[in-house]
């Protein structure tokens, strides 16, 4: 009997199961953040306005140029192949022997960085031109106006495309299993293995990594209607507001 | 009139300004000062080139030719620190244009943080004085989206006072307002116009350029056409487009 194999399964390897559920939740998640981060970057640096000359706009230029290669070329292969080259190219051009988790969180990172780039891009060319012009006319330049002005705006405007990534990064952290990350299916390939059990094993597998993009989408959903804030606001007597302020 | 103030600075002194976009000359050899003190209305059509010729003044829209002296110095040179001089000017826009993300408070206190470096207990202060001036210091909590059109204007004027800046720039400030708001607005830069700010508005509410104006600026086709006091514009306009457009917007 199937149910019979699966709870015997999940008994048996139930420590194996967390942590390679852990190290999957723990690469998905290191990689978003710095790939959210790389994106964050990329995407301010590719909406600088032009400068009209000088050598400030060849910098400029160039910049974008690498950018772009970067985000074409990583949106363009597939992460199972980066995997493999990153891992076995780091070893053969530079010598270096990489640790598989680092590894990992190298090729999620700048996975995530290249989607994330574009939906940066994105997210600021979406905010209202008002809100740049009115930062720009009290005289903030380009990244006090993107600091405390639009990046603000543009992280809740993309925080559901980097809900979307962080579980696409759940479940595709699986291709890492090439370079033996030991991530939850690895784990399980290696359960499965043993036990020749592979439906009973992968079925388990399988509710481990939908229980874990679930509880993340709700947490995310969360988070969403936090940053919105109340719909009300209080009205400030004058005496309430000099003892406020004069703290 | 201010008799006697002829002699006094002219804080901004536009010179043979020219404007196109592509083919289109949008401003054609503006020439255009304004004095200490001074309340001058733009007036004029739509596609007259009134908004783009302030927008040009605080170098939102980039000028093709002339000069753009502040204090005698030309600020269209290319050396020149553009935010550094967009801190001497208020702006505010047709379209209100708060930071969304800051609340009514943080709208009027973070430019005076980040770009003029005041602590930000002294900023609350500055900020709190000009909220008091527009009647919004009730507000301070709310976020812009929980505004109405009228107090978000008004905020907006606090936010470009707070600065504290040379000149005041009004571009169409009560064209996207709703008819019954646009009365809140218009008395709070009544009180500002006679507090002696330096102001220069462009508007379609005619009574009230006529009421406010030192000076009024009748442009047309990208041209000034006429230029001389709220009586003199209003009541013995010399040129026949002046005349026209008068007819057709005062009933």
């Amino acid at each position: 009997m199937s149910l019979e194999w699966i709870i015997k399964i999940i008994a048996e390897n139930w420590p194996m199961f967390l942590r390679g559920a852990g190290l999957t939740l723990l690469i998905a998640l290191i990689g978003t953040i710095i790939g959210a981060v790389i994106g964050l970057i990329a995407g301010v640096i590719r909406t600088i306005p032009t400068p009209e000359r000088g050598a400030k706009r060849i910098l400029l230029k160039v910049i974008n140029i690498i950018l772009s290669i970067y985000i074409e070329f990583f949106r363009g292969t597939p992460m199972i192949v980066q995997a493999m080259v990153i891992y076995y190219g780091s070893a053969l051009a530079f010598g270096i022997d990489m640790n598989v988790f680092a590894a990992a969180i190298i090729v999620v990172s700048i996975n995530t960085g290249a989607y994330m780039a574009e939906i940066v891009r994105g997210g600021i060319v979406s905010v209202d031109k008002g809100q740049f012009e009115a930062a720009h006319a009290i005289g903030m330049n380009h990244v006090q106006t993107m600091w405390n002005v639009v990046l603000p705006q543009v992280i809740r405007n993309i925080l559901p495309a980097t809900g979307n990534q962080f579980v696409i990064n759940i479940k595709d952290t699986s291709v890492l299993n090439v370079i033996s990350v030991t991530e939850l299916y690895f784990v399980t390939k290696s359960i499965s293995g043993n036990n020749f059990r592979y439906f009973e094993s992968f079925f388990v597998a399988c509710l481990i990594y939908f229980v874990m993009t679930f509880i993340v989408t709700r947490i995310l959903l969360y988070m969403e209607k936090k940053l919105d804030g109340s719909d009300n606001y209080t009205l400030i007597g004058n005496e309430l507001n000099e003892k406020k302020l004069s703290k | 009139m201010k008799e006697g103030e002829e002699r006094m600075d002219k804080i901004i002194d536009i010179q043979h300004l020219n404007k196109s976009y592509g083919s289109h000359e949008v401003l054609r050899d503006i020439n255009f000062s304004v004095n200490k003190g001074e309340v001058v209305t733009i007036i004029g059509s739509s596609g007259s080139g009134k908004s783009t010729l302030l927008r040009c003044i605080n170098l939102l829209e980039k000028a093709n030719g002339g000069q753009i002296l502040y204090h005698g110095e030309n600020i269209l040179d290319n050396k020149h620190d553009v935010a550094n001089y967009r801190k001497h000017l208020g702006m505010v826009f047709q379209q209100f244009n708060l930071f969304n993300n800051h609340n009514v408070l943080k709208n009027c206190v973070v430019g005076q943080v980040k770009v003029l470096k005041r602590s930000k207990a002294e900023a609350e202060k500055v900020a709190m004085n000009y909220l008091k001036v527009v009647g919004m210091d009730q507000y301070i909590n709310a976020m812009p989206k929980q505004l109405s059109g009228g107090q978000k204007q008004r905020v907006a004027i606090a936010r470009a006072l707070s600065m504290e800046p040379d000149v005041m720039l009004f571009d169409e400030p009560t064209s996207a307002l709703d008819p019954e708001m646009v009365g809140e607005v218009l008395k709070v830069m009544k009180d500002l116009a006679s507090s002696g700010l330096t102001m220069i508005i462009v508007t379609h509410e005619m009574e009230f350029a006529r009421e406010v104006s030192d000076r009024v600026v009748f442009m047309d086709k990208g041209l000034i056409a006429e230029e001389g006091s709220s009586e003199q514009i209003f009541q013995h306009p010399t040129q026949e487009r002046t005349r026209e457009f008068l007819k057709r917007t005062l009933k």
